[in-house]
């Protein structure tokens, strides 16, 4: 939208003086509320609309990989930093158990699927939302 | 009766592939794959995924080297977490069957594809060789045999399957596959667990509880790097498997692909839970074990003897040779798959040529090579995926600016750097000193190495990027249900043969 055309539109407006007065027997409503082009459309075409809505998706969905990809990076890396650091906590016992074989052989596979349930659970949303969004009639 | 065990698992397999002839023409698999359930197909991808390795490598790692082991099984299940939130529902939703399809739908190159399927085969072959050792290992351990016929009598069988076509369509054989293998751990170790109560519970010994037992105790030299890179191997390695992609498949939608990789996740974590009893059972009952990988098969003779330890080693045994033959057939089927449509001219005597290769090469570098542990071996295979295919997916899956050439160079300087390290371990290594250790675990730097050079490379020469990476990726994330144009590439392999 570059600003060149509206001076010109308006031009023939400072030709006269004052415009001519119209009677309004109807509010333009329906040439304000022209046909909107629909989204779908414009991710097709591959108009800069559309890559605007796919980046946004795109970004969605990465950012929440990446927060998955993270927290399990700090969990399963500071691991074995936790266990060099404080070397007590390898003789810690979890009911009967040593603590980095209760972890490493037992509580971490629970872990892991949690997170990925509630990753599933928010990537569907995402999803739902980007659908609402280029779908709205 | 461990005898009877093997000849049952081997002869209702020889058996599916014979009935499986009627069902074997692609499409027949495709409309199958239809009505998939998510448990059926996450079934079907634990069968199979669960290999030798994780039916006897990790419990016999575990017995020797102790609680630092205890992370390849946490490694091969987290890989599906890092597979679920990065690769798989814009995966199944290329509409790729395998990766050199995928490499071809993103990059739209032909070399890009052909190095792609070069390195499937690799790392096919390298999976292929230590579930064939392991096969040799478990006849001896069990029947005496020298330790060649176990390795070709599944070889054979699998050429026979693959050939016949049966078997690898029919995602049922697959799925029972993994309930019959958590079966042939899980009803052992109950046993194994009361033997070892009404043995007054004892614990490890003291110097064992002083050391084996503790992650980071001196176990192995420079511990803290080795696991690190097992742990990047292993978390990345994962989608890089040519046999578990063409699983994904199967799925209906990317939604179906999500929602199946958390149950794989389920199901292996349910699975990995038994490895580590094993291993710790036999510090205690087998410490003297020269082949550790055999501590699963040696447990129940050891701890309970008479007719129940024979009746518990057959269940073992039979689920062993079903981790074999599973793996070996799906690695086999992917890797005879492109080796017939991508190296060879295609069509039915090509894929009949391509399965004899897939099947002998690796038997004759199982024969030839020395035997390391069928873990570790895998593990190998592990580093060369994620130092290839996991650059190759994550960043064409999120990275628009990738370019041809990027990934080329990415997948020969990341691939080759991993292949080397694991061709100079297997044929002369292990070494000493802090490049043993670089060769043995070489992931922690070939795979930033390859992630580094796919990037740059792409940087310099951002006139290769392909042109129709903004449909690829309408058709990569957006869900199925909108009404979008998502290009019109097919996977060729799912049309032909």
């Amino acid at each position: 939208m570059s600003p060149e055309p509206r001076p010109a539109r308006r031009a023939p407006l400072g030709r006269h003086d004052t415009p001519r007065r119209v009677t309004v027997t109807s509010p333009r409503t329906a040439a304000a509320r022209r046909p909107r082009y629909p989204a779908t459309r414009e991710i097709d075409e591959q108009t800069h609309l559309g890559e605007v809505y796919m980046r946004s998706l795109l970004r969605t969905q990465f950012r929440l990989a990446m927060f998955v990809c993270t927290v399990l990076a700090c969990v399963v890396c500071g691991l074995p930093l936790l266990f060099l650091a404080i070397p007590e906590l390898r003789e810690w016992d979890l009911l009967g158990v040593p603590l980095p074989w209760a972890v490493l052989a037992g509580l971490i596979y629970p872990a892991f699927v949690l997170g990925a349930w509630l990753y599933v659970r928010q990537a569907e949303r995402n999803e739902r939302h980007f659908a609402d969004l280029v779908e709205r009639p | 009766m461990t005898l009877t065990a093997i000849v049952i698992v081997v002869v209702a397999a020889v058996l599916i592939g014979a009935f499986g002839i009627r069902f074997s023409s692609t499409s027949d698999f495709y409309v199958a794959s239809r009505t998939v359930s998510p448990l059926w197909n996450a079934s079907a991808i634990g069968g199979e995924y669960l290999s030798a390795a994780s039916f006897l490598g990790v419990a016999g790692l575990i017995l020797s080297f102790g609680a630092d082991m205890l992370w390849l099984p946490v490694g091969w299940t987290g890989g599906y977490l890092v597979l679920l939130v990065l690769v798989s529902a814009p995966l199944r939703r290329s509409g790729a069957y395998t990766l050199p399809d995928f490499a071809e739908a993103r990059l739209e190159s032909m070399p890009v594809r052909r190095t792609a399927s070069v390195l499937v085969v690799l790392i096919g072959w390298l999976y292929l060789m230590p579930q064939f050792q392991s096969a040799g290992l478990v006849l001896r351990t069990v029947t005496g045999a020298p330790v060649w016929a176990g390795g070709l009598l599944v070889a054979v069988v699998v050429a026979v399957n693959v050939l016949s076509g049966g078997m690898r369509s029919i995602t049922f054989v697959q799925a029972f596959q993994y309930w019959l293998k958590l079966t042939a751990l899980a009803v052992p170790v109950v046993f194994l667990l009361m033997a070892w109560h009404a043995d007054g519970a004892p614990a490890v010994s003291a110097a064992d509880a002083a050391t084996w037992q503790v992650p980071l105790a001196g176990g192995k030299e420079y511990g803290l790097y080795s696991t690190y890179s097992l742990i990047l191997a292993t978390f990345l390695g994962t989608m890089g498997l040519p046999h578990v992609l063409v699983r994904f498949y199967t799925n209906p939608d990317g939604r179906a692909a999500r929602r199946t990789t958390l149950v794989v996740l389920s199901l292996l974590g349910a699975f990995y839970l038994l490895p580590a009893l094993y291993g710790w059972l036999g510090r205690m009952y087998a410490p003297d074990l020269v082949r550790t990988d055999a501590v699963v098969l040696t447990l129940p003779g050891r701890m309970i003897g008479g007719t129940l330890g024979d009746v518990l080693t057959a269940l073992v045994t039979a689920g062993a040779f079903a981790a074999f033959l599973s793996t070996s057939s799906g690695l086999t089927v992917s890797v005879a798959g492109v080796i017939a449509q991508d190296l060879l001219k295609g069509g039915v005597s090509s894929f009949r040529a391509a399965t004899l290769m897939a099947v002998a090469v690796p038997l004759a570098l199982a024969l030839w090579a020395r035997a390391l542990p069928v873990a570790d071996v895998v593990g190998l295979a592990f580093a060369v995926a994620a130092s290839s295919f996991c650059p190759l997916l994550v960043l064409g899956i999120w990275w628009r600016r990738l370019s041809t050439t990027g990934a080329l160079a990415g997948l020969f300087v990341g691939g080759g750097l991993a292949c080397s390290a694991v061709l100079a371990t297997i044929i002369a290594g292990p070494y000493d000193g802090p490049a043993g250790a670089l060769l043995a675990q070489p992931a922690a730097w070939t795979v930033p190495v390859a992630f580094a050079v796919m990037v740059s490379v792409s940087f310099l020469t951002p006139d290769r990027v392909p042109a129709g990476v903004a449909r690829t990726m309408v058709r990569l994330h957006t869900p199925e249900n909108l009404d979008l144009d998502r290009g019109d590439w097919r996977s060729r392999s799912s049309d032909g043969s």
